[in-house]
């Protein structure tokens, strides 16, 4: 009895660290959006991106459509190119898209915000590998400061 | 010259003693194939690992509360309360799980298998096995380092999962953090592999270390009740220190540069 006993009880411990697995991996690190593997390649080159990281959202209207795969630098023109997966749950986006940099709250971490164009006759559909070509780069404070005192000068005038 | 030869002295005992410690983590590391020693195993996962669970999951209840509510303190101040559930999931999983996890197991767990091992050998039972010509490494030494392998990481899960409940708790049933955003930023900054896959690659190191200095304080020990009592208390201060130190290393390996 006093074997069993040991046995039930480690059989309770791997059943608590299987628990525990689940809880982490469903609900802390949601392995379910990135385990999806359908997604396809969306190019975006911007002027400047802030403060975006690889794993940023790519959003629509708020809902989640997709994850930044990697940020390079062109070597020829030496502006970021920003690698987007986006699901393939969501396609059929038109041409005439465009995406910016945005950020959720005050301190809140940078997102892509993806803006579907209008769509009318001769305008394609966003295909796998293509580059959005209306692209709004990140707002940088410093700027934003310069930019402000620059106007103010010009107003004094 | 005694100075020189104190020196050269100690300096000999302390790589014999690392030897000797090798030559027996060889032996416990190649005993496993033994499969009548599953049983005996089990019944250390038992001993190690299921009588650790209560400190485990209480610590970790508690740690994740603090934390929830000394983060709240600060962030609220900034607006920023929605960041509690990463802050708390991301110090659990990335640093306090493994560490304060090893950290008990050394003082729960480690000691008690040294002041056994220890007292084995005190009481010649160590002896006696070889004279029946059982390895003691093989009966005595692999089926607890194996164990204790085995029972970490899953100690550490279990602290971080009950952990990130507990700030739960705090944060979003008593300070009124929304409950959305606790679980979805987390979610969104929480990464499986970088950060709960690393936590456990910690856990599995820490371990090894702490299995492997607490087994060998005891067999190494010198068989009197005052040589067992100063194994013990070796095994805990040397293998928190080693754990700390690990931890640092560690952690630059794996988050200090991207």
């Amino acid at each position: 009895m006093n074997k069993y006993k040991t046995e039930i009880m480690v059989g309770v411990f791997v059943v608590l660290t299987i628990g525990a697995i689940l809880l982490l991996a469903l609900k802390v690190a949601n392995q379910s959006m990135t385990s999806e593997g359908d997604t396809y390649t969306l190019y975006a080159k911007f002027d400047n991106i802030g403060g975006l990281k690889p794993r940023s959202a790519v959003k629509v209207g708020g809902v989640t459509v997709g994850r930044v795969n990697s940020i390079t630098l062109d070597q020829d023109n030496f502006t970021p190119v920003v690698e987007l997966s986006i699901s393939k749950k969501y396609t059929g986006f038109p041409e005439t898209s465009s995406v910016s940099i945005l950020t959720s709250g005050l301190l809140g971490e940078q997102y892509v915000g993806f803006q579907p164009g209008f769509s009318f006759d001769g305008v394609a559909d966003l295909q796998d590998g293509d580059y959005l070509q209306d692209t709004k780069s990140a707002l940088v404070l410093e700027d934003l400061i310069g930019q402000f005192l620059f106007n103010r000068g010009n107003d004094d005038e | 010259m005694n100075f020189f030869q104190s020196i050269g002295a100690s300096t000999l005992a302390k790589m014999s003693a690392v030897g000797r410690a090798a030559i027996m983590l060889f032996g416990a590391l190649f005993a496993l194939p033994r499969l009548k020693n599953v049983p005996l195993t089990i019944k250390q996962v038992y001993v190690v690992g299921v009588q650790s669970l209560l400190i485990i999951v209480v610590s970790g209840l508690f740690i994740g509360m603090v934390m929830a509510l000394q983060g709240y303190t600060i962030l609220v101040d900034y607006g920023a309360e929605g960041s509690l559930g990463p802050m708390v999931a991301l110090s659990l999983l990335r640093e306090l799980g493994p560490v304060v996890t090893a950290l008990l197991f050394a003082g729960r767990a480690g000691s008690a298998l040294t002041a056994e091992i220890g007292l084995m050998k005190a009481t010649e039972q160590l002896s006696s096995l070889e004279m029946m010509a059982v390895d003691p490494l093989r009966r005595v030494v692999a089926p607890r380092f194996w164990a204790g392998i085995v029972s970490m990481p899953m100690l550490a899960l279990i602290f971080s999962a009950v952990g990130i409940l507990g700030g739960h708790l705090v944060g979003v049933d008593w300070l009124g953090v929304d409950a959305g955003s606790y679980w979805s930023i987390m979610q969104s900054t929480v990464d499986w592999q970088q950060d709960v896959i690393n936590g456990v690659i910690k856990s599995l190191v820490f371990a090894l270390v702490v299995t492997w200095i607490a087994i060998f304080k005891g067999y190494d020990s010198i068989p009197t009740s005052e040589g067992i009592s100063k194994a013990t208390t070796q095994t805990v201060v040397f293998s928190s220190l080693a754990v700390l130190g690990l931890d640092f290393v560690l952690t630059a390996l794996m988050f200090g540069i991207e």
